[in-house]
This record gives C-alpha cells, structure tokens and sequence, in this order.
C-alpha cells in the first residue's frame, strides 16, 4: 500500500498519467469530429435520395394517376434493395408497397420519420430500422417513402462500441504503463538513494549504480559519481594535510616545549632565558611558515577554479628575476631571463603564478652549485603560455620526479638544505589550479622544470 | 602615538598595550565596535581593529567610520588571510591589513609607517643625515657623491627613507618596494638590502641603514 501510494506519488506516474489524459482527449476530439462528419454525411444523403423518389413518385401520380402510381410503387418493391415503400388508401388500406404496415411514427417533422419494419429473410422476421417520408397524395392516398438504414445503425453502434473500448484500453494501457515506467524509475531512484545513504553512513568508496545506459538517471549517476570522487579526493587531501601535521609539526612544536621546560629548571639566569626565548620566537616563526604554506597548498587544492585574468607572464618571469637576482649572484650562480620577442599572457592568477615561479627559481639557486646556471623563460607553444624554471644543478633521477611535488618530500641528498618541502607542493597546487601541465624534464644537466597555461592572444 | 585598540580578545590586546606603551606609545583598549566606535572620535594617530567582533564586525565599523569622515588610519587585524579578505578589508576603509597570528615587531612597525603616511605632505627630496634623495630626478647622494642605483634599489631606498628612523619589516618591503604578498622562501629581502647597504654605506664611516635583529631595517643616522 505504502508502495503503491509512493509510485502514485511519483513524478513518472504522475507525468504518464498528464500525457494520457492529453492523448485521450485529443484523440476523443478526433474521433468524435471525424464521426460527427460521417454520419451526418451520410445521413443527408439518405434523405437526399429519399426526397428525390418522392418527388419522382409525385410526378408520375400526376401523369398516371393513383394506378400508374401503384404500379411503379409495386416494380420497384420487387427489387431488392433498401428502398421500402408504402402506399395507402383512404381507408389506410395497403395497395402497393414492401412494408407489412404503416410504421408507427416516433418523430414526425415535415412527414420525416425514423421507424421500425419488419423484414422477412426466410423464415426469420427481424425488426430493422428505417428512415421514410410520408407525402399525403390527393384523395387521402398517403405514399411512405423510406430506405433501410439498419446497416448504418448497426455501423454507428460498432463505431461506438469501438470508440468506448479504445477510450477503456487506452486509460488501462496508460494507467498500467505509468504505473510501470513510474516503478522502473522509482526503483533506479531507490537504489540510487540507497547508494548516497550508505555513502552518507561513511562508506565513502562506495559509488551509485550506473547502468551504462546513457539516460538521464545514468547521466545523472555518473555526474554524481564524478562528484563523489572530487570529494573522497578532498577528503584525502585534508587527511594527507591533517597527517603531515601530526608528523612534520610535532617533532618542531615538541623542540619548542622541552626547550621551554629544560630552560625553567632549577635557577635559570637572564641570559639563557632570553637565549631560549629567542630561539623559541625563531621555531614558532618556522613553526607559522609551514603552517601557512599548508593552508595556502590546501586552500588552492580545495579551491573551484582559479581567476580567470589575463596575466603577462612576461612581465612576472621579470619581476621574480629582479627578485632573485642578487641572491643569485651571491651564491656565483648566473641568472638569465631569455626573452620572449612578444608579450606572453595566459590566464590566472598574478600572485600565486609568482609565488610559484619564485618557489621553482628559489629551489633552483639553492640546489646549483656555484659557477652553474639557472634560467627562466615565459613562451609561447602553440596554445599555450609556459613557464620555464632551468638549472644546471644536480637534477632529480627519473624514480623520483613525481614524488618531488608531495608535501613535506625532500629528497636525501637535501637534508642539509633550508627549507619545508612545501615549496614544490605549492607550485603543484597552483598548477592543478589553472588547469596547467606541470612538466618535470632532465636538462642534460640539471632539471628543468615547466608550466603550460591556457594562453591567450595579446589585445 | 595614540592607538585606539578594538580587539575582542583581552589577552592579545593586553600584550599589545604593553608592547606599545614599552615603545613609548598610548594605547587604549576596548572590546566592541559600538564603545570603540565612539572612543575612535577623540584623538588617536591610528585604529587597531579585528575583523571578528562581537556584535558590529570591524568591516562595517571600519564603513562606518569612513562614512562619518573618519580620517585616522585604519589596521585591521585578521585570522582571515586569504587575498580576498584583504581586498574586502582594504575597501572598507581599511589602511592596512595584518594577518594573526603575526610578530609584534610587524605591527609596530606598520603603525608608525601608518601614523606617519597621515601627516605627510608631498615632498621631492628625503634626507637621512648626509644623505639625500631626490625623488623626482632619482638622484642619490651621500655628502656630496653621487650614488648610482638600480631602479628597484632606489624604490628600496625611498620606501626605507620615507620610513626614516623607523623599524621597516622584510613583509613590508615585499609588500610596498615589490609588490608581492607572499613570503618566498629564501629570505631574499636580506641581499637586496645589503646591497643596497654596500652602495650607500661602504666608505663613510656613520652606517645608516641598520638590521633590527628579529624585526627588520631601519634608516636612520642616529645609530
């Protein structure tokens, strides 16, 4: 019961059942007029053809007299056929014809009526239906003209028998076909719900059914499949962020405390205070560094899509140069822009596209040795506008450039360095961002390290 | 300087009435828009305002001041860091916008740069001791001898110059000299200034751009 009033209930039942109702009445409007037509033609014809022999028959009584007119009357009932006819005396006594008696009128307008007769076939006498019109003839002869019109009845009913059970079968095909598609729908919905419940409960690997078919709940299964792996990605990404914190923050916040705790013990003098109080103030700076930078990482991870500006990379691969320039030349590395003959622009974001192209420069002074060479470029290829970060440094062995963009990867030979490694997850973030393809590649020597954006004609 | 501090949270703001007043400035604290809106009337060289208050938040009550013609500059405080929410605090009114958690060196030193910026009039030239910068043919000379520098070591110069005798934090040179509201990773800050340093100071005796340990650089001939 509860089920059935769920699939009445339902939006696939309801719109079967609106486009039954739609197609019923068109087609009861249809029918109908197409009927109405028929028979009324075919009605008029009759009484054309009736009205026609007793103006025929009139005119031979006029020539001919009551026996000229009796004897036709007499030849044509012979004949087989619809025509009937009745000719009377004063005395209401049957002289001519092929009826057995004078019909009982039911309706009687301008001598028109419809009528019963009784018609012999062997031995059988049956009752037909007729359509006659009686005309007075002089001296109280009355002379009924009719033609059968049993068949014609017997048609209309048939139409109309016909038109009562098409309209039945029809409310039943369609009340059972909504009844159907509605249950079909209902149950792909049900599983459907059932799916997103489970999900809800915390299964979160778990997926909607598709059937492949390529329909609109398939469509829809899909898109929220879609949408489901976008957020079990989140998901992973704030618990990969959550578990790096308990590593990579404990060890540094655990420095901060004991240092803290040592120092208080016993008589502590000024001097080591401050000094503990100076090298706390250096760890808790280090300490909010990392914590900004993965917030930022996860920030831009998290966010929809970057801004859509037109940005010149040009003019950024520029400015992050001037920026690094000096740090270059104290570390003896040479530092060069190769420029690009006309102005480069893709679309993003201004701020983040430095903050990564000085991340890339940053690692790559850091990781050149002295006497080497780094580069960077904005250029055009094709579609799109990449930046380019190029060393001549030791470079990354092949088993290792992807994991060089995870957060808080270092690889061995960079214990020594400075640095959180998170540099490097940041340039990966912003890239995601801008729907860009972070490219790692061996310079022959040292690393290469590019960034294709959606360029954009210069205007 | 007299700062009007609208801070919901007493411990924070308590520091920061100690850490003033240590520096030689008055602060007064309260803890709502509403009273710090009516306090912000009287005379006060700059407004410290949190975003997140009880009641009226600091956007409005920034908008609101404004609105009434307010000129005192205006630093907002913010656990809100991203771009967007700087912009909208900058819109509002606002003069500047710091970040929590942040260094006490880097708020005092955005509210002299803030304080001082109020009462500034046009100037062309910017002397520092025996130093002098003329800001329109970009012309650098100590005693006398010309000093020749990069566009982006005079932009460095003037920013430190304008903020004479005053701590100016590394963000704030990013901010101001560079445009960039990111920290990179390398403290490149640190050789752009001591190569700005080796131009001005080497071969006089009385160095004028100093390193304020844990806080930045201050120009100044007072040592």
């Amino acid at each position: 019961m509860q089920g059935l009033k769920k699939l009445v209930r339902s939006t696939a039942f309801r719109l079967a059942i609106f486009y039954l109702l739609i197609f019923g009445c068109s087609s009861a409007v249809l029918l109908g007029f197409v009927f109405w037509r028929s028979a009324s033609f075919t009605a008029e014809q009759i009484d054309q053809t009736i009205s026609a022999e007793v103006q025929g028959l009139h005119e031979r009584y006029r020539l001919l007299g009551i026996p000229g007119l009796t004897q036709v009357v007499n030849e044509r009932s012979r004949r087989q056929g619809q025509s009937l006819y009745h000719l009377i005396n004063r005395q209401g006594r049957r002289i001519a014809g092929n009826v057995d008696s004078w019909p009982k009128s039911e309706t009687s307008n301008q001598g028109w009526m419809d009528f019963n007769y009784k018609h012999q076939v062997g031995d059988v006498i049956e009752t037909r239906r007729a359509r006659g019109r009686e005309i007075e003839i002089a001296g109280g002869y009355r002379l009924l003209v009719g033609r059968d019109v049993q068949q014609r009845v017997e048609l209309v009913e048939l139409i109309q028998s016909a038109f009562w059970w098409a309209g039945f079968g029809i409310l039943a095909l369609g009340l059972l076909g909504g009844l159907f598609i509605g249950r079909q729908m209902l149950r792909r919905i049900d599983s459907m719900a059932a799916a997103s419940a489970h999900i809800m409960a915390g299964h979160l690997t778990h997926r909607v059914p598709q059937d492949g078919s390529g329909d609109e709940l398939d469509r829809l299964a899909v898109s929220l499949n879609a949408m489901l792996d976008r957020i079990e990605s989140l998901m992973n990404a704030v618990r990969q962020v959550s578990d790096n914190i308990a590593h990579d923050l404990r060890t540094p916040l655990n420095r901060l405390r004991t240092r803290a705790e040592v120092t208080l013990m016993g008589e502590p003098d000024l001097a080591s205070c401050k000094e503990a109080l100076e090298k706390n103030l250096e760890e808790a700076d280090a300490l909010l560094g990392t914590f900004n930078a993965l917030l930022d990482i996860a920030r831009l991870e998290g966010s929809a899509s970057g801004p859509r500006d037109p940005v010149n990379l040009g003019e950024i691969v520029a400015d992050v140069a001037d920026l690094y320039e000096p740090v270059a030349e104290d570390a003896q590395i040479s530092l060069a822009v190769i420029p690009a003959g006309n102005p480069i622009v893709a679309v993003g974001d201004r701020r983040l596209l430095s903050q990564a192209l000085a991340n890339l420069v940053d690692n790559a002074i850091k990781y050149t040795e002295p006497g080497g060479r780094v580069w960077l470029s904005a250029e055009r290829r094709e579609k799109h506008a990449v930046l380019t970060v190029g060393d001549t440094g030791p470079g990354v062995p092949e088993s290792d450039r992807d994991r060089i963009f995870d957060r808080f990867v270092r690889l061995d030979s960079d214990r020594g360095k400075p640095g959180n490694g998170l540099g490097l997850s940041l340039v990966r973030a912003v890239a995601v961002m801008h729907s860009a393809e972070l490219r790692v590649e061996d310079g022959n020597p040292g690393l290469v390290v590019s960034m294709a954006l959606t360029a954009v004609e210069h205007s | 300087m007299r700062i009007l501090i609208i801070e919901d949270d007493k411990e924070a703001a308590a520091y920061m009435v100690k850490g003033l007043s240590e520096h030689g400035h008055v602060a007064d604290h309260v803890r709502d828009a509403e009273t710090g809106m009516i306090m912000a009337e009287s005379v006060y060289d700059v407004i410290v305002l949190d975003r997140m208050l009880p009641g009226m938040d600091g956007l409005q009550a920034a908008q609101r001041l404004r609105a009434e013609g307010l000129g005192t500059p205006i630093l907002f405080l913010s656990a809100l860091g991203e771009v967007d929410d700087r912009v909208l605090g900058l819109r509002a009114g606002g003069d500047d916008y710091l970040v929590k958690p942040f260094a006490f060196s880097e708020l005092l030193a955005r509210l002299e740069a803030l304080a001082r910026r109020r009462g500034e009039e046009p100037k062309t030239e910017i002397c520092v001791g025996d130093l002098e910068i003329h800001l329109l043919s970009r012309r650098v000379t100590r005693s006398g001898q010309r000093i020749d520098l990069q566009p982006r070591e005079f932009k460095l110069l003037e920013y430190l110059a304008r903020n004479a005798d005053r701590v100016v934090t590394r963000t704030m040179l990013l901010e101001n000299v560079w445009e960039y509201n990111f920290d990179p990773q390398t403290n490149v800050i640190d050789v752009h200034v001591s190569r700005l340093r080796s131009k001005i100071d080497k071969g006089f005796e009385l160095p004028l751009l100093h390193t304020v340990r844990g806080a930045g650089y201050r120009l100044s001939d007072k040592g």
